[in-house]
């Protein structure tokens, strides 16, 4: 029997306070949260099934469509698996040209989370600020790979597009810029109260839950948990460039913060030692339509955390098995420990700061209705109901409210 | 603990996993390992040799079998345990006593592969709809969307 005192109030699948659809189930008691349901999978879209009835050449374009900001993450962390499996040894300028791509990827990617986060806390000029300079690095990707996202410069055995001259003296300017303009953001969250006061103590995770739940990428190093693939399993040119992990001891948004910002003034080093090495020599190798049979793991180092891709070939030209296990997935569990016993209204922000992505998370959409194998279209109306009987399932009814008010309105 | 070191533990430990273990490259480690003997190598592997991550599970469909592959990490080291599983009994049990984190991986499981997890606390399914069918499990390779059915069908009249 459920407590009188507590509410559960339904956030998403659609929300305004979310950018894609997954599904809060919040019981409240006051303003405080006392417990949480995930539910996900509303952008499931069979992405793995999908990747074993085509080639591997089409697999890598659909792979990179996993995700619409870490897409360099998924297809590399394809590309090396495929490689792996038939014994492509790709030529260093790829392996060099992989990895500035996945730092200026970087970049963009933890601009973006500090926008949102900013946004999230009412922060608007945050926002606005880190946006534009975004846009440095979003320029950057478009003259070097000819999209702003999605960028197609993988293939199996290397790269598809070289690197001039006047791009590499291109991205060293925009690393200055950038570079000048994250120290001030720095600065900004070692300074500015309200924005540390707003961050600190807000979604907790200590380092033994970290570890518990599995939690990645900056949202476990944030609680002190020392782990990058880049460091750990070395991949592309990583084993040859001199970097920090960044870690931090705050265990909470603001040491989330802090992580993604000192990230980025890694990324620039990175990028900077990358072009300063710069192997020449071809960019890509010969691979072979069809893969030999193998399986191997391949990991990477995303924006968000890990990302794992597990492939099997069968020696013909499309994989047998497909595996991609997002970041997200990793993180999302620790979310509703941080979110239970806080306040509701530091739910938006909790959940951005793991910066998910839950079109990664997911990968199917339902298109024909499996009962009677015929596309339906639904009415309004029986969608209308099945929405109302779907909520009332988990507890939540409004229809006491929608009659009071409906005798207001007269009707 | 190198690769070959876990390697010669592993093997010494447990006499069915002789030949068993395949390094296929530096920090990379598979296992194939029978279903009935899953629950002592897991917790060697955790309490002795160490791997305090589970990265994912993946589900494998072998025509004759099924499998389920635990991705299990240390430091740069993945530590991957196959486990087959009869396609008549699909029973094994849930590692989230060990891992927290299984939950998500072994409902996946469930919904894609029909691989029933014994043990599994009640709550939501991921990722498939609440009103997908019983029985369809689309990861199977016998299984085919209902679009592509169609096509084929198209395809033959």
């Amino acid at each position: 029997m459920p407590d009188p005192r507590d509410v559960r109030v339904p956030i998403g699948p659609q929300h305004p306070a979310l950018k894609e659809p997954e599904s809060f189930l919040i019981t409240l008691r006051g303003e405080k949260i006392t417990s949480v349901n995930i539910r996900m999978g509303y952008n499931h879209r069979g992405i793995e099934k999908a990747c074993e009835e085509r080639t591997y050449i089409q697999d890598l374009y659909l792979i990179e469509r996993v995700c619409g900001i870490c897409s360099h993450a998924h297809s590399t962390c394809f590309v090396q698996a495929v490689e792996e499996i038939a014994g492509l040894e790709i030529p260093a300028r790829a392996k060099y040209i992989r990895t500035l791509i996945a730092e200026l990827e970087r970049v963009h990617s933890h601009l973006l989370w500090l926008g949102v986060a900013g946004h999230e806390i009412g922060f608007d000029t945050l926002l606005m600020y880190t946006w534009r300079d975004r846009e440095v690095v979003m320029d950057l990707l478009a003259s070097i790979t000819g999209n702003r996202v999605n960028y197609g410069i993988n293939t199996i055995g290397g790269v598809r597009r070289d690197l001039d001259a006047s791009q590499i003296e291109e991205t060293l300017k925009a690393m200055d810029i950038l570079e000048e303009r994250t120290k001030y953001y720095v600065g900004i969250a070692q300074e500015e109260i309200t924005l540390k006061k707003r961050l600190s103590g807000v979604g907790k995770l200590s380092y033994e839950d970290a570890l518990r739940f599995g939690a990645v990428g900056p949202t476990g190093r944030a609680s002190g948990v020392a782990r990058d693939v880049r460091r750990d399993d070395p991949y592309a040119a990583y084993a040859e460039i001199n970097f920090n992990v960044i870690t931090d001891n705050h265990c909470d948004v603001y040491g989330r913060t802090v992580v993604r910002l000192k990230e980025l003034l890694e990324a620039f080093s990175i990028i900077r030692q990358l072009l300063k090495k710069f192997p020449d020599g071809p960019i890509v190798v010969k691979a072979p339509r069809k893969i030999p049979a193998g399986e191997t793991v391949s990991r990477y180092e995303a924006p968000r955390g890990e990302d794992l891709h597990y492939v099997r070939a069968n020696g013909t030209e499309k994989p047998e098995r497909v595996k991609v296990r997002a970041p997200t997935l990793a993180n999302v569990q620790a979310v509703s420990h941080m979110l239970e016993d806080g306040y509701l209204a530091d739910m938006p922000i909790v959940v951005a700061a793991i910066d998910p992505c839950f079109s990664c998370t997911d990968r199917m959409s339902l298109v024909s209705n499996l009962d009677n194998h015929r596309t339906d279209v639904l009415p309004w109306e029986v969608l209308r109901r099945r929405g109302i009987e779907h909520y009332k399932k988990q507890g939540v009814d409004f229809s006491v409210l929608n009659k009071k008010l409906a005798n207001v309105l007269g009707k | 603990m190198d690769e070959q070191a876990i390697k010669q533990r592993l093997e010494e430990n447990f006499s069915f996993l002789k030949d068993k273990v395949m390094i296929t490259r530096p920090r990379r480690i598979f296992v194939d390992v029978p279903l009935e003997n899953f629950k002592p190598v897991l917790e060697y592997a955790y309490s002795v040799l160490g791997f305090k991550a589970l990265s994912a599970i993946t589900g494998l469909d072998e025509v004759t079998r099924l499998a389920a592959m635990y991705h299990l990490a240390k430091a740069g080291i993945m530590l991957n345990l196959k486990v087959p599983i009869p396609r008549n009994d699909t029973r094994i049990d849930t590692i989230t006593a060990y891992f927290p984190s299984a939950d998500i991986f072994e409902r996946e499981l469930v919904d894609l592969f029909g691989i029933q997890v014994q043990g599994l606390a009640e709550g939501p399914r991921y990722p498939l709809t609440d009103d997908w069918p019983k029985n369809e499990f689309p990861l199977r390779k016998d299984w085919k969307s209902s679009y592509k059915q169609g096509a084929e069908e198209a395809d033959h009249a």
